[in-house]
């Protein structure tokens, strides 16, 4: 007998087709960021720039937060802490490298900053993850939206960096050979990071960290009844997310150059959520779209109110209501319909 | 005489005034298929759960390959050698009967910290999960989403999983529940195979089934032990008839 059923089989035709069909429309978002904002900045117009990088920076803490939320079903709502964290590490160092004080950190080098920003976040996700994580469901929500808050309040008593007032970086993070003062420099910081994060989180989601994280998400008892201690797993991812948020904000605070508490508040928590459902979560590149489809409705719809929020959340309303696996979900099985019938 | 696998030393497990299990004791002997019977509510899955480490027992004793491992968390059941399936189906119904099966075989692969190549390639795991699907009957099914198939194919792919771990010990929760006729003798044919391979501890209400495959017999109601012995004893015991068969030993 040939051992035809130990050969590799290939995939069946509906998923290999569903996978290059996410596949093509995320590297044609890729290509368009690559492109656009470029043509925008040559052509005269650098507010688009801008947009752009925000945007970008917003997709990298959302493709973050969808390691934990979407490929680990965990829904934290206290990321915004991750971007607050890596925020102030650019911005402390560098007002006691004006100010004086804090001589241990106090510094331009944007290395420094970097590794604070990466470093701080780290040990925050791993203290705060150990103990959210004894929690599912509703009460993680809850938990993590109050350690999130927890350094939202942190900061406001923080009268030297401005308290509720925030904090002015005067100059941003320094890196031999690159100026992060030029738009366009910055901008493709930010892009290649984001290409680079997404290819990581490529590698790990089909590694075997990931189907075992993937696998406590679908069913977490049959894991433990496999042998797997879930804990220690979620936990890492949990750290991951955090850090890949915390280098958002660690961008974030180059960009805006000015950085305050209401960058952690509970509501942009909730933003960087929606761009995940929205999106699409346990896609790839799903928070990408989510992060695109958020600034652009944002500058739509404050145009036309200033309730923009209002609109904004029909909207979400919708899109878990009859996009479940949210904008990039419904392109897969779009692809996936189109497969079946030329199937 | 072949030796205990598994000893049970008065296990006790109360949910509020219930006495689900009430010192129970119970050997499973090396390569023997050990069927646990006993009427609805008799505790049956609650010793199942505490047997594979999902409920913790109140008191009493878990021996398995002579570890006492009472109180160790479910993970380290599965570690030790007891492997379970449920009585309600329970299998990654988002991935693919081979996906399934190959997260098992990696849960006993060392541990999981490993980043960056792409489990679905790896021939450590995909290779044996093709055996272990084959030795179920369903090899052609490998590529289906668990969600797809029948109810009785997924029976089959939670007993494949639970021998991807490599167990020492099979805990089998109801395998033929809601089963069709069909389904149940393929089932009970999977399950003769494994009859003198692996040792199981078998819940079952078919007693064709149970006495089918049973070497040794446990009775169990209202969570204690009646009787214990070899399925012909079982069948003529009066106690048993009379609690659990419903007869008067007259």
């Amino acid at each position: 007998m040939a051992d035809t059923t130990m050969q590799q089989d290939p995939p069946p035709a509906t998923t290999r087709r569903r996978l290059s069909w996410t596949g093509l429309f995320s590297l044609l978002i890729f290509l368009a960021l690559a492109i656009l904002p470029p043509v925008a900045f040559y052509s005269g117009h650098p507010f688009w720039l801008d947009i752009f990088t925000r945007l970008v920076i917003l997709a990298i803490a959302a493709v973050g937060l969808n390691l934990i939320l979407g490929y680990g079903g965990l829904v934290s709502f206290g990321h915004a802490a991750y971007i607050g964290l890596g925020a102030y590490a650019v911005g402390v160092p560098a007002y006691h490298a004006t100010y004086g004080g804090f001589d241990l950190i106090a510094s331009y080098n944007g290395f420094v900053h970097l590794g604070l920003a990466l470093l701080v976040s780290a040990v925050f996700a791993l203290i705060t993850g150990a103990i959210c994580l004894r929690t599912r469901g509703v009460n993680f929500i809850m938990i993590t939206m109050a350690f999130g808050q927890m350094i939202f309040y942190a900061i406001v008593s923080l009268e030297t960096y401005g308290g509720d007032d925030g904090l002015t970086i005067d100059v941003r993070s320094e890196f031999p050979l690159i100026s992060l003062d030029n738009p366009l420099t910055l901008y493709t910081v930010c892009y290649t990071s984001l290409a680079i994060i997404v290819f990581l989180l490529y590698r790990l989601s089909n590694s075997r960290f990931g189907l075992t994280l993937q696998g406590a998400r679908s069913n977490e008892e049959r894991m433990r009844a496999i042998g797997v201690n879930t804990y220690h797993y979620q936990l890492i991812a949990f750290v991951i997310s955090g850090v890949i948020c915390g280098y958002a904000g660690f961008l974030l605070g180059n960009f805006t150059t000015f950085i305050s508490p209401e960058m952690i508040d509970w509501t942009r928590s909730g933003e960087i959520m929606f761009m995940v459902i929205l999106g699409g979560a346990t896609f790839l590149c799903g928070p990408i779209i989510g992060a695109i489809l958020f600034i652009v409705l944002e500058h739509l719809l404050s145009e036309i109110t200033v309730y923009w929020h209002l609109p904004f959340g029909l909207l979400l309303i919708f899109s878990v209501l009859f996009l479940p696996g949210g904008i990039i979900g419904a392109v897969s099985r779009i692809g996936g319909k189109k497969g079946q019938r030329n199937g | 005489m072949a030796e205990a696998i598994l000893q049970v030393n008065n296990l006790c497990k109360s949910f509020g005034g219930v006495r689900a299990t009430q010192n129970v004791c119970l050997e499973v002997l090396d390569g023997e298929t050990h069927a646990l019977i006993g009427p609805n509510g008799a505790g049956k899955t609650t010793l199942i759960s505490q047997l594979s480490g999902l409920l913790p027992p109140d008191a009493g004793q878990i021996i398995f390959k002579g570890r006492d491992i009472t109180g160790a968390p479910a993970h380290q059941f599965s570690r030790a050698g007891l492997a379970r399936s449920f009585q309600i189906t329970s299998v990654f119904t988002d991935m693919t009967l081979l996906d399934n099966i190959a997260l098992a075989v990696q849960a006993h692969d060392g541990h999981s910290f490993r980043f960056w190549n792409n489990a679905r390639h790896d021939d450590r795991l995909r290779q044996p999960a093709r055996t272990y699907l084959q030795q179920v009957g369903l090899a052609d099914r490998a590529d289906q989403l668990a969600s797809a198939v029948s109810h009785g194919e997924r029976r089959q792919l939670e007993i494949a999983m639970a021998l991807a771990t490599e167990p020492g010990l099979l805990l089998l929760d109801e395998p033929m529940a809601g089963m069709g006729q069909d389904e149940s003798s393929l089932m009970i044919d999977t399950l003769r195979q494994l009859h003198g391979k692996k040792s199981i501890l078998l819940v079952e209400h078919d007693m064709d089934a149970v006495f089918a495959l049973a070497d040794t017999i446990t009775v169990l109601v209202y969570g204690q032990v009646i009787a214990s012995g070899p399925p012909d004893d079982i069948k003529s015991n009066a106690e048993v008839r009379k609690a659990y068969l419903g007869e008067d030993a007259d």
